[in-house]
């Protein structure tokens, strides 16, 4: 890889929910331009970690630093931080009482002050690039789950983030609907887009992940190229969930 | 090699969509489905009919054919029916108190304002930008009009402040003043730092565990003892204030309630987006949260708007006050019931078209989301 430059960068990381350890001791490298799998059993931590990455959540112990910045304690102008990194829910959470357009304009206009025509012309370009620019008039309540989605993709890259977290974007949605959100996935990796994504597609993790991350009650178990972690894997615990999340 | 003959595959054609099946309909019909299916429904419209055949005729009667329309005391005299004659004499009265009589231009002028920038919020063809500065403005242009003082315009004093005008007055700036409050204290009390949510919730529950009445007292009675003596506000400010407390406490509970319907998924976006806690609050959070509570914000404006008639018990003169004390002229002695029943009349046209607005607006909200 040309240019190895750490733009997440996580050491000893620890997390509880009152009494409840949810992150043990995590450390990781995240490089510009890598795409990062991270899978895992039901509860093992995966969301709260990805969370932590743009302090929607705060951790209690260890350090943070996204692009050089520093996201351990209270943090200073983490709006800041917030809008290069992108992120996409599992449940959209698009904003019902705005238009398609509206969504896509909102951070664009109101974190970047950009004039209005300009935010439009923006979103209309992503829009494009997610092949639902018709729809731009429309409410988020008159698109079926898999254009809700690339809609929330498109408003994510509006802000044109150096990062893009996602959390089982998939998960929510009905099988015929999860190609044409991958599709946009797999789209934006070929582009170089540095990703982060929590995911249990385990094709597409084989096709474009550089690495997987495996985690379990709150560790990262393994983490490995896609070849070894489906091929090899170095652990029992791992086996056992490819043995189960491959069997059906 | 030969393969064996592909099953020959069949195409899906989806069936083409069938009107619903025909009820019965037209007028027999409706009158069966909706008042004689059964028995005792049946027992129930035919007594219902019997009661408003009881009440109906002696009602309208006493309102409409009996009524006498014109003419002085003695023909009201005379008749059996209502005597609206003596509303339409104490009429001015009625809507601007006993406001001088040769600067009755000053609140027709504002009341004509009111009305027209009523008609143009409720076409629902002014932008909402546009409307909200003209309504913050009416109070002002509307205070400075009336109270006079400047540019020629003699003083005219408050006490002479009354009847419908004092009313509407109390009640619109106790609205304009007690959304933005109880929409703020509502904030406060769910913001998780330091001293403002106890300072909130400090100033919501004793305002709400009172009677609008007591604050009343309070704010007319009480506070005067208090502040020195070149402190004094008049009694009108402090009333208003008064109301504007009490009628927030319950707004910020509204709004509380809409607040708690936001998903925290939508939180989420909005700050993985970079927006900070205010244009989270303005642009994401609180036009979803007022969508879910309109209805019950637009019952506490109706709600408000009635209050005001309480002001009667320290001494200011609103409509339902004008009206009782136009029944007590010694001129036009009887006539309790007519002037009731027409400030029944006025509250119930106000507060229905209120309503009716409400119903407006979530409608239009409805369509955006749906
Ligand atoms: N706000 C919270 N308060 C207390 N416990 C929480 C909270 N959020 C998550 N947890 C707990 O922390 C653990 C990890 O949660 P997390 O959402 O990170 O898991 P996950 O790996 O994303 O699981 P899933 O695949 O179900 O999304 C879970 O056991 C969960 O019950
Ligand atoms: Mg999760």
């Amino acid at each position: 890889m040309e240019s190895r430059e750490v733009i997440i960068h996580i050491e000893g990381v620890n997390k509880w929910y009152d009494t409840f350890h949810v992150l043990k001791d995590i450390n990781l490298q995240v490089y510009r331009g890598e795409r990062i799998v991270v899978c895992g059993p039901s509860g093992s931590g995966k969301s709260t970690l990805i969370r932590c990455i743009n302090h929607l959540e705060t951790h209690q112990k260890g350090r943070i630093v996204v692009d050089g910045t520093e996201l351990t304690g209270k943090v200073k102008g983490i709006e800041k931080i917030r809008s290069e990194v992108g992120m996409v829910f599992q449940n959209f959470n698009l904003f019902p009482h705005m238009t398609v357009l509206d969504n896509l304009t909102l951070a664009p206009r109101w974190v970047r002050h950009m004039p209005r025509s300009e935010a439009e012309d923006l979103a209309m370009q992503y829009l494009e690039r997610v092949q639902i620019a018709d729809q731009a008039p429309k409410y988020p309540g008159q698109l079926s789950g898999g254009q809700q989605q690339r809609v929330a993709i498109a408003r994510a890259l509006c802000m044109n983030p150096t990062v893009l977290l996602f959390d089982e974007p998939t998960s929510a949605l009905d099988p015929e609907m999860i190609k044409e959100v991958l599709d946009v996935m797999i789209e934006l990796a070929k582009e170089n887009m540095t990703m982060v994504c929590v995911t249990h597609e385990m094709g597409f993790a084989r096709t474009v992940a550089d690495r997987i991350i495996f985690m379990d009650g709150g560790e990262i178990v393994e983490q490995n190229t896609p070849e070894q972690f489906f091929n090899n894997p170095q652990y029992d615990r791992t086996k056992l969930f490819l043995s189960q999340i491959l069997s059906h | 090699m030969m393969l064996p003959a592909a099953p020959q595959i069949k195409s899906f054609t989806p069936r083409p969509d069938l009107p619903p099946p025909v009820g019965a309909v037209g007028a027999i019909g409706w009158l069966r489905t909706n008042l004689f299916n059964g028995g005792f429904n049946s027992v129930l419209t035919l007594l219902c009919l019997w009661l408003l055949y009881k009440v109906v005729p002696p009602i309208s009667n006493w309102m409409i054919l009996d009524a006498c329309w014109v003419g002085g005391p003695e023909m009201c005299g005379q008749s059996q029916g209502a005597c609206w004659a003596f509303i339409w004499h104490k009429l001015r009265v009625l809507l601007i108190g006993t406001y001088p009589q040769e600067q009755l231009w000053r609140p027709s002028l504002v009341g004509v304002i009111f009305v027209l920038l009523t008609l143009a919020t409720v076409s629902g063809r002014f932008k909402t930008r546009h409307l909200l500065p003209a309504w913050l403005f009416l109070p002002v242009l509307s205070f400075w009009l009336i109270g006079g003082g400047s540019v020629g315009l003699p003083v005219v004093d408050q006490s002479n402040w009354g009847g419908l005008m004092l009313s509407l007055g109390l009640a619109v700036v106790g609205i304009l003043v007690s959304v933005p409050l109880g929409i703020l204290l509502a904030l406060g009390r769910q913001s998780s730092t330091g001293i403002i949510k106890p300072l909130c919730v400090g100033i919501i529950e004793p305002i709400r565990g009172v009677p609008l009445v007591t604050i009343l007292f309070m704010a007319s009675v009480m506070i005067p003892l208090f502040l020195p003596a070149d402190m004094q506000i008049n009694n009108l400010l402090r009333v208003q204030i008064g109301i504007i407390l009490f009628s927030s406490a319950y707004m910020a509970e509204v709004v509380r309630g809409g607040l708690q319907a936001i998903p925290r998924g939508q939180l989420d976006a909005a700050k993985a987006l970079g927006l900070n806690y205010w244009k989270m609050t303005l642009l994401i959070v609180l036009p979803q949260a007022l969508r879910h509570v309109l209805p019950s914000l637009v019952g506490r404006c109706i709600a408000l708007f009635k209050d005001t008639s309480l002001v009667i018990i320290v001494g200011l003169l609103d409509l339902l006050g004008m009206a009782k004390a136009a029944a007590q002229d010694q001129e036009w002695l009887g006539h309790n019931a007519e002037a009731y029943v027409f400030c029944a009349l006025v509250y119930w046209c106000i507060c229905f078209s209120m309503s009716r607005y409400g119903r407006s607006l979530e409608k239009r909200g409805a369509q955006q989301t749906r």
